[in-house]
Order: C-alpha cells, then sequence, then structure tokens
C-alpha cells in the first residue's frame, strides 16, 4: 500500500475524519474516489493524471456531512480550498489536505501551511494556453467574434461546465432565475453567449484555473481562454490574482477610489 | 439592410443613475440644449444597480448603442455604487472584447446633476459615432433565431 | 458510394452525415461527400437532434392591442432528410425516442420529423471498449429499423442492403447500373465485433427491488449533475417548455432537459423529491432498464457509450451495469 493510501486509511480509522476524497485510477485515467471505510483508500493515488477538481466536492452537504473531511490535493485543489475558505464556504480547520512532497505525504490542516505551499510552488499558464491567448488576442474584433460564435454553436447547454467547477457552489444558478428569465435556457448561439458571459463574470477574481470547465466539456469548448483572459485583465487592472483567497473580499465586490478608469469619459 | 449610413438612425439606450445623469438629462432639458432624440433613457437608483445582462438584453432586443453613466468617483449617492460599478465594467469590458462583441457600441460617463450640457455632449457624440459604425446586426443576426440552425 | 450520396445531395433533400471538425466527429448537413469523415468510432452527439432538435418552437404568437393571434409550426417545411452513415446503435435510439413521443400523446413535431427522415446505416468498421451494443439486444451489423444498411468490403466495394420502401427509394437513377448481386457475401467478415458483457434481462431482473439499494450512492458519489450523459444520449427524451416572449409576440420553445439536474424535479412549492445525486442517478438508470421495459417494451439504452465517453468524472454505464449485474 502507498504511503498515501496508508495515511488515508490512518485517518479514517482513527475517527479524525469521515471521508476521504482523492483519485483512483478509473477504466479511462483517472477519477474521483469516495473513501468512507480504511480498506476503501488501498487504491487512492496522486499524481500529474490526476486532473478533476475535486475540492467542489468539499462543499455538497449531502456527500460530506458534518465532519471532518480530508482531500488529496493537486496543486488546482489546494488553490480551490483556500478560495473556498476564503469565501466562508468551508471552515478552516475542517478540510485536511494530503499532498505528496516526492514519496512523503504532507498533511496540512490550515489555510496557512497551504498558501505557503502553493507560494513555493506557483504555477504558470502552460505554453500552449499562451500560445493559443495571443493568438486569439491577435485577431481582429470580427474574426474573435466569429470564433467563439461558431464555439457557442456547438454548446447544447449541458452545464458540464458549472457542474465541474468547484467555484460554483450556489444553489440556485442564474439560468435557474426565471422571473425574469435572465438567460434563455435552451442551447441557441445567443443564450449560450450570455450564459458563458455569466458564468464567466460570476468567476471574476475568484477563478482557481484549474481547468475543469474546460476538460468537462462534452463538446470541447475551449473554455479555459475565457477565464484566463479574464484573470490577465483582473490582474493588469486590479493587481490581484485570481483565485488566491483574497481576504480583502473578492473583486467585483470590492474597490479602491483611484482605479484605473481610461475607458469613462 | 438597406439603409446606407447616412440614412441610418442609430438606436441608443442609456441605463443612467437617477441621482446624478437623470437630473443632468433633465436640466438639459430645462434649458433647452438641443441634441440628438436617438436616445431612450432607463433611469436606475444607481450605477451599482445596472447588471451588465441589462447592456446585453438591450443589444438583443435592438440597440445599436448603449450609454452608461453615473455619479462621478466620490460623488455616489450611496457612496460606493459607482466605484463598485466601474470595476464591473473594467472586468465585463475586457470580457466582451475578447469575445468579439463590439466594446466600441458601449459608451461610459460620468455626468452629474449640473453638467446638462456634458450629457447633451455625450449623446451627440454617442450617436455619431454609432452612426459611423453602422447598425450593430451582427449581433441582432444571432438574436433572432435558432430553428434555422438545426434546419441547416 | 460517394457518387450515390452526391446524387442524394443534388437531389435537393437535406443530407445529413458525420463530419469531423477540430478533434471531434459530429454529424452535420453536408453540401459535398468529401466532408463525410472516416476513421472514428462514434460521433460526439447522437443522431437524434435531427427529429428532436436541441431547441424548438411549438407555436409561436403576436399581440396586437387585445388580438393575439396564434401560429402553429408548418411541418410542410420540415425538410426530407438523409440521415447518412448511421451506426446501428443510433437507429436503435430512434425506437425508445418514437415510443416515448406517442406514449400518451402523439406528439406531431416529432412525428413530421421522424416521417421526413429516411436512414441509412453504415454497418461498423470499428468499435472501441466503450461500446456494449451486443449487450443490450443490437450488433454492429443489426438492420433493425434501417431503411438501406451498407457494409464496406475491403476491395472499396459496398454491400447495399435495401430494407424498406422509403430506403428502395432512396437508390437513384444513375447508380443502379452499378449494382450486381450480393450473393455469398458474408458481412459479417467485414464488421466490428462487440462483447456481450451483460443481457438486459440480467440487468432488469437485478434492478427488481433495487430502489433502496445502497449500490446507487457507492456508484454515484463522484457524479457531478451535469446533464453531459443526458444530452449526447440518443434516447435521452426528456424536455423542458419555455416561454420566449416579447412585448408584441413571443413563442414556445421545447428544448433538451436532464434528469441528472438538481432542479428537475423541484416543484412550484419548494418541494424537491430527488434531493440527491444518487436518486437522480438511480432514476437514470431505472429509466431505461426498468420503467422503459416495463411501460413501452423496450430498452432505453443502445450501447452507444456516449455517455460514458462524455462523463467528466468516468461514470461507465458498463461498469455499473456489469455491477449491477453481479450485485448480491
Amino acid at each position: 500500500m502507498s504511503k498515501l493510501s496508508e495515511k488515508a486509511a490512518a485517518l479514517l480509522s482513527e475517527g479524525t475524519v469521515g471521508l476521504v476524497i482523492g483519485y483512483e485510477q478509473g477504466t479511462h485515467g483517472t477519477r474521483p474516489k469516495f473513501c468512507r471505510k480504511a480498506e476503501d483508500a488501498a487504491t487512492l493515488i496522486l499524481n500529474d493524471k490526476c486532473l478533476n477538481n475535486i475540492g467542489g466536492y468539499l462543499t455538497k452537504p449531502e456527500l460530506i456531512g458534518s465532519g471532518k473531511v480530508a482531500v488529496t490535493a493537486t496543486l488546482a485543489v489546494m488553490r480551490t480550498v483556500v478560495q473556498l475558505t476564503a469565501e466562508h464556504q468551508l471552515t478552516d480547520g475542517n478540510v485536511i489536505v494530503l499532498a505528496l512532497d516526492g514519496d512523503e505525504v504532507l498533511q496540512m490542516a490550515s489555510i496557512d501551511e497551504i498558501k505557503k505551499w502553493l507560494a513555493a510552488h506557483p504555477e504558470d499558464l502552460s505554453d500552449e494556453n499562451k500560445a493559443l491567448l495571443s493568438k486569439l488576442k491577435a485577431l481582429s474584433r470580427e474574426e474573435r467574434w466569429n470564433f467563439w460564435i461558431n464555439e457557442m454553436n456547438k454548446c447544447i447547454k449541458c452545464y458540464a461546465c458549472r457542474a465541474s467547477c468547484p467555484l460554483c457552489y450556489c444553489n440556485r444558478c442564474i439560468v435557474e432565475v426565471n422571473c425574469p428569465q435572465w438567460i434563455k435556457p435552451w442551447a441557441a448561439p445567443l443564450s449560450n453567449m450570455e450564459w458563458q458571459i455569466n458564468r464567466v463574470m460570476h468567476m471574476a477574481g475568484r477563478c482557481v484555473g484549474c481547468g475543469a470547465c474546460d476538460r468537462a466539456c462534452p463538446v470541447h469548448i475551449p473554455l479555459r481562454l475565457l477565464t484566463i483572459s479574464m484573470a490577465g485583465d483582473i490582474k493588469e487592472a486590479f493587481g490581484v490574482a485570481s483565485g488566491t483567497g483574497n481576504i480583502d473580499g473578492n473583486v467585483l465586490s470590492s474597490f479602491k477610489p483611484d482605479d484605473k478608469e481610461n475607458f469613462i469619459h | 439592410m438597406s439603409e446606407t449610413n447616412q440614412e441610418f438612425e442609430p438606436r441608443i439606450v442609456a441605463f443612467v443613475c437617477n441621482w446624478c445623469t437623470y437630473a443632468g438629462a433633465d436640466l438639459a432639458g430645462t434649458s433647452r440644449l438641443k441634441y440628438a432624440t436617438n436616445v431612450k433613457i432607463v433611469r436606475f437608483p444607481c450605477t451599482g444597480r445596472i447588471d451588465f445582462m441589462l447592456l446585453l438584453k438591450a443589444f438583443e432586443e435592438g440597440a445599436d448603442g448603449i450609454i452608461v453613466s453615473g455619479c462621478h468617483p466620490n460623488d455616489c449617492h450611496y457612496t460606493s455604487g459607482n466605484f463598485h460599478a466601474r470595476r464591473r465594467w473594467t472586468v465585463f469590458r475586457g470580457l466582451l472584447d475578447f469575445m468579439g462583441i463590439d466594446v466600441r457600441r458601449i459608451h461610459f460617463t460620468w455626468v452629474s446633476a449640473a453638467e446638462g450640457a456634458k450629457w447633451a455632449d455625450i449623446v451627440n457624440e454617442t450617436v455619431a459615432d454609432i452612426r459611423a459604425l453602422g447598425p450593430y446586426d451582427e449581433y441582432k443576426s444571432i438574436a433572432s433565431n435558432f430553428e434555422k440552425e438545426a434546419a441547416k | 458510394m460517394e457518387q450515390w450520396l452526391g446524387s442524394l445531395i443534388k437531389s435537393g433533400k437535406r443530407v445529413v452525415a458525420p463530419v469531423k471538425h477540430d478533434d471531434i466527429v459530429d454529424f452535420a448537413v453536408i453540401s459535398s461527400p468529401a466532408q463525410v469523415a472516416d476513421d472514428y468510432v462514434q460521433t460526439r452527439l447522437s443522431a437524434k437532434q435531427y427529429v428532436f432538435p436541441k431547441a424548438e418552437v411549438l407555436f409561436s404568437y403576436k399581440k396586437d392591442g387585445k388580438d393575439v393571434t396564434i401560429d402553429d409550426v408548418n411541418t410542410d417545411e420540415f425538410p426530407e432528410t438523409v440521415l447518412w452513415k448511421l451506426h446501428p446503435c443510433d437507429v436503435a435510439g430512434l425506437e425508445p425516442l418514437g415510443a416515448i413521443f406517442n406514449w400518451d400523446y402523439k406528439d406531431s413535431l416529432y412525428n413530421a420529423r421522424r416521417a421526413k427522415t429516411t436512414l441509412v446505416t453504415f454497418a461498423c468498421a470499428a468499435s472501441d471498449e466503450y461500446c456494449f451494443c451486443a449487450s443490450v439486444g443490437g450488433g454492429p451489423g443489426n438492420t433493425d429499423g434501417s431503411d438501406v444498411q451498407v457494409t464496406m468490403l475491403p476491395d472499396g466495394d459496398a454491400l447495399v442492403e435495401l430494407i424498406s420502401d422509403k430506403g428502395k427509394a432512396l437508390l437513384t437513377d444513375d447508380i443502379k447500373g452499378e449494382t450486381s448481386s450480393a450473393d455469398g457475401i458474408d458481412k459479417e467478415k467485414f464488421i466490428a465485433k462487440v462483447e456481450k458483457k451483460f443481457t438486459v434481462d440480467e440487468i432488469i431482473k437485478k434492478l427488481e427491488g433495487s430502489f433502496s439499494s445502497p449500490i446507487w450512492q457507492e456508484q454515484s458519489d463522484r457524479c457531478l449533475g451535469c446533464g453531459a450523459c443526458a444530452y449526447v444520449c440518443p434516447t435521452c427524451a426528456c424536455f423542458d417548455i419555455q416561454e420566449d416572449s416579447h412585448l408584441h409576440g413571443g413563442r414556445r420553445v421545447r428544448s433538451w432537459d436532464s434528469c441528472g439536474f438538481s432542479l428537475f424535479t423541484l416543484h412550484t412549492g419548494g418541494y424537491n423529491p430527488r434531493t440527491t445525486q444518487s436518486a437522480r442517478w438511480r432514476q437514470r438508470v431505472l429509466h431505461k432498464f426498468s420503467y422503459m421495459p416495463e411501460r413501452l417494451h423496450v430498452t432505453g439504452c443502445t450501447g452507444c457509450g456516449r455517455c460514458s465517453r462524455a462523463c467528466p468524472v468516468d461514470m461507465n454505464l458498463v461498469e455499473h451495469l456489469t455491477e449491477i449485474a453481479s450485485h448480491e
């Protein structure tokens, strides 16, 4: 049994936590794994092929119950825990983060520890994403419009982007608000685009950049580019790094009197 | 569209704050200032209340241009509504531009209750800009129908 | 085959075929035989959108003062459509769809689209580990429901089976001369093999009395509650009906919906009978393998494997059904 499995099994059998959320080998690639008994932990793995952001499960009371939970964490999951805690969705100390440092299992019980680890392990945009982003930004406005309308045409409104996003935890999403019906619930280019604009705007300054929305999309719309681009804008305009658990409030619920306003006459 | 740009009368929707720009527009009227008649004004309690979806809905329903106007920084009736709005518009504009929506069609301004003349100028400038850009058919074309897509 | 497809396109019918765009293959209207994709196992979405669009108008209305005029959709305007290069499992999906749309109410829009659709299947040349048609009563060379079935032969020739009158009507004059008798050709040699992993009867039996089983929660812990599986599924028919109302008129729209969504069963009064994802997952499996066989005498699954391919968290239906089949 791996050290990670042993650690998770120990936490469960000691009764420190009632649930360990981790990853196991699935039928194709890795997948989330829920361990409620020590023996469930035998198949746990944690490596760079673990791409689902399992931090999203932490806000689901039906899964978590009221006790302590452990989660085996990639950097994206750690960022999620930090951001969710800053948004008062998790109680600091209620989630134990298990990470790997080489072969050793690290157990982090506080946000400060996680933040320290994250600061020591910065993740930059991949070269592929940088290239795609600059390619799109170099296009004319009309070309960008055509690009996105073509993409939005593919959308089937399955909301896998929303369901897979660890920061989309509203009980009632804006698309389900129907008095008035802000966003048309059917799949059509305009309502698909309105949905994405809303989803992305609601991620402003909160997106942890895990790319879960993008990978979940069954029709392969490059959704990550929207949040990456927005995070860049926010960094430039307000100097705030997205999804880092900013304790001064989220970007859109805070302000500075001297924020730039070069577009306002 | 058979209209040429000379004949084209832009449809502009203005989302304005009750405490400043709305009163400023009133002042423009009582001062007998003449300015373009293309604007339909929608009054809000504060720019902080202007949801970005309202702007998208305006385009969907046929607007060619939009004005968003509120109180100068530090003059907000509710202290900070315009500061919050300013951040929202900064992020929103960036996202719209990235998606290829024409942000030149949205004019953001601060117009106080005393600035009737500025309001008249803003409207005239906006109408002239939008007249030069032409109707926003690009947006309307995707707003109209979806069953055609399915049948195509 | 290209010549035949070319003349079908020229005939003015709407021809829909699998087309590759970027990294995925999906059905699309084609204007040239060259657009048809090769070398793929399964389209990402099923072909159901051509009989049950992801969004469609049921009727529209105009208001003029107190006068309201209602316009029904003119089904005569639906185009005659040839669905080209379907797999046998795509056609299998139309049986449950047809049963649902003609159960207690005959759905005129579905039936009008279906009546104007001719189905040309290609026996599958390839399958993958997601495919399980053989376990749910189908097969890669199954002709049930097809109007025409084509089996590509290694020498470039094709075995064409004209199954229905609609299919026979599709054979255009210019290629009738290109045909010869197919006696003695064993098409099984040229098509994919799909292993049988369980039987539907087994599953139906196991599901009796399974309603309170802990298996539903065990299987669905990781389910995110999105609608990807339902929307790529060829037999999922749940829909929502919404108003698109404007100042001077509007329309009533029907669009796809999914039982996996948490608000799918939310009542106006606030009560939600399916509050957990496990209850929603149970509904999905029971609907396809218990309620539909019982009420509509048809299995709600074609074994196409699309749900498992689309799932972001590897909810693999074969794995889950096999587990159910072996569950005590």
